[in-house]
């Protein structure tokens, strides 16, 4: 357990003395600004025209301004995660320092654990800074706060998936841009392969590609409903992309 | 202490370490000698744990580094090669990290850091970042972390590596220093060293060990071939078959041979026992012919030569 501290304390502390930390972070609360505010505004005129033309029928909370803002999060992470995580074991490699680390009484899996809860705790602290957006919509309106929650709660779980599979890519390469690109595109794989199938013949391939696609997980909680499943699917995604990640790091040592 | 048994490692289709086995005693300071791509390094990571054998088991203490993995790391301090070093760290927090990491409890964590720093003559450099430390101070911070603990074994990966003479003796010293209470091994390819600080030597060639002995004893074994080196003005062959009917002569090397106006000019290397001279009795036989007698030397072999002789020749040969 302490030792598993210490290497999150470390690898937490150095996402603030890199650059590279910052910049994510910066441009995250930007774009998920310009995207909240432009959502305010799309929100605010569709009520306007609903409470004009009843005919439009009642405007839903969850469905027309927390999934559509946090759809669009969600990309920006989609595209963001791999910065996040593609220095953890690749630059290791690359400096040699994981030789140390590896000669050290410390576990595989405190190491590739301290690394990911680490770089998730950034991610949290970062989503913890978008908050502010919700907040003003408390002294301005009078919103409910559960489908926030759970859209939250999607969002952090995307992340951890997202994130997991930066370790792993990680993990296999002194490469950082490599790591990252291929995170990136397993991510997107995992995004759009619900597109696939979608409705065409809904035979046993279409189904499999429905289960493993984020977004079938992801989109319930961004309305508001929390499903077991759901939460099972993002929690072993994660902990399959971890294991894996371990496994790599025992071939390293079997292979050289 | 260290026990080696019987370890190989294949990379691929490359077998970087044939059957390798060799123990080092509690306190010893064995050196590790061998050509470039022998496979120090490689035995080095075996012994650390940061790779697996092929084949074969290694056991640091009581305990056996693939089944035990954590409580036989916690008994060795490493310095690899390169030595690797988080460059974006402060030499303190860098140290602190590592102490915290090999589990050097709390309260004493901070006079041990102070001591360490001590010993590796880092206390004036301690609120630096790592990446801006010269390389001679760096590898100091190397031999700091696997000292942090204080580990009884150290595996150093060629420690004085890049050093200027000054630094080389003063890491020397460390060495030595550390040696009395820790089990240390070590790689080099500075064969003084070898002799300096070594209480005993593994050369290694091509994967496998080709000799294992004090360097004093490698030394004398090899010793016990005297060689000469003649040159004389005399026909090749005929000189050639006059020097091995000598008693006492082991091998003959013809060497170059030089036409000159006077004759023939041949160089020929002779290997014997020490026990005896031979130099008298050719230098009367080449007269007696009537050749001519240019040289009549006699080499003593250093580590150097015998390092020389062990990695080339064919392992079975090697070692008597
Ligand atoms: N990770 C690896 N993958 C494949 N081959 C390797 C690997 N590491 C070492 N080798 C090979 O194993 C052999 C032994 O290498 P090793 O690094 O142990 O040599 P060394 O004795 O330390 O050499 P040097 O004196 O140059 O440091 C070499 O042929 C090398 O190419
Ligand atoms: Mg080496």
């Amino acid at each position: 357990m302490n030792r598993f501290l210490t290497i999150f304390n470390r690898e937490l502390g150095s996402y603030f003395i890199s650059p590279i930390a910052y910049i994510v972070m910066a441009v995250f609360m930007i774009v998920t600004g310009m995207i909240f505010y432009s959502n305010v505004v799309f929100y605010a005129q569709a009520s306007a025209m609903s409470l004009q033309n009843p005919s439009f029928g009642q405007l839903i909370l969850a469905e027309d301004f927390i999934r559509p803002l946090f759809d669009n999060i969600c990309v920006i992470l989609l595209f963001m995660s791999p910065a996040l995580t593609m220095r953890l074991f690749s630059e290791e490699k690359r400096s040699g320092t994981i030789e140390l680390l590896l000669s050290y009484p410390v576990r595989d899996t405190e190491i590739i654990l301290g690394k990911f809860l680490a770089c998730l705790t950034f991610l949290v602290i970062m989503t913890a800074l978008t908050s502010c957006y919700p907040i003003f919509l408390y002294f301005t309106g009078n919103p409910e706060i559960g489908p926030f929650l759970t859209a939250y709660l999607g969002f952090f779980l995307m992340g951890a998936v997202f994130l997991s599979i930066g370790v792993f890519t990680s993990s296999m390469t002194d490469n950082q841009i490599i790591a990252a690109l291929f995170a990136f595109g397993i991510n997107l794989v995992l995004w759009i392969i619900g597109w696939t199938g979608g409705g065409s013949d809904g035979g046993m391939l279409s189904g499999v590609f429905k289960y493993v696609s984020i977004i079938e997980h992801y989109d319930p909680l961004v309305k508001g409903v929390l499903n077991s499943q759901d939460i099972i699917y993002f929690i072993s995604m994660s902990g399959l992309f971890l294991f894996l990640s371990h496994r790599v790091l025992i071939a390293r040592k079997l292979r050289g | 202490m260290i026990e080696v048994r019987n370890v190989s490692k294949q990379f691929g289709v490359t077998r970087a370490l044939n059957d390798v086995s060799f123990t080092v005693r509690p306190g010893e300071v064995l050196g590790f000698l061998g050509p470039n791509g022998a496979g120090k390094t490689t035995a080095m990571r075996i012994i650390t744990g940061i790779l697996t054998a092929t084949q074969g088991s290694v056991r640091i203490g009581d305990f056996d580094v693939d089944e035990q993995p954590l409580k036989a790391r916690a008994m060795i301090g490493y310095l690899p090669e390169s030595v690797p070093l988080y460059r974006d760290m402060h030499v303190e927090d860098y140290l602190g990290f590592i102490a915290r990491l090999k589990g050097v409890p709390k309260a004493k964590r901070e006079a041990h850091l102070t001591e360490t720093l001590a010993r590796c003559g880092l206390t004036s450099v301690r609120n630096r970042l790592i990446g801006k430390l010269s390389k001679g101070y760096r590898q100091r911070v190397g031999i700091a972390q696997a000292l942090t603990a204080n580990p009884p074994v150290l595996v150093l990966d060629e420690p004085t590596e890049g050093l200027d003479p000054k630094q080389i003796i003063e890491i020397r010293n460390l060495i030595r220093e550390l040696g009395g209470e820790r089990t240390i091994i070590l790689s080099t390819h500075i064969l003084p060293e070898v002799s300096m600080i070594c209480e005993r030597v593994i050369i290694i060639n091509r994967g496998s060990v080709v000799a294992v002995d004090t360097p004093a004893n490698l030394n004398r074994s090899l010793q016990k071939q005297s060689v000469i080196r003649i040159v004389a003005g005399a026909p090749r062959d005929d000189f050639l078959s006059l020097c091995r009917s000598i008693p006492g002569v082991r091998t003959c090397e013809p060497g170059d041979t030089q036409g000159t106006a006077a004759g023939n000019r041949i160089t020929v290397r002779i290997e014997s026992s020490t026990d005896m001279d031979l130099r008298p009795q050719i230098a009367s036989r080449i007269v007696q012919k009537g050749w001519e007698l240019f040289e009549l030397s006699s080499e003593t072999m250093t580590l150097e030569d015998i390092f020389i002789q062990l990695v080339t020749r064919e392992p079975e040969g090697a070692v008597e």
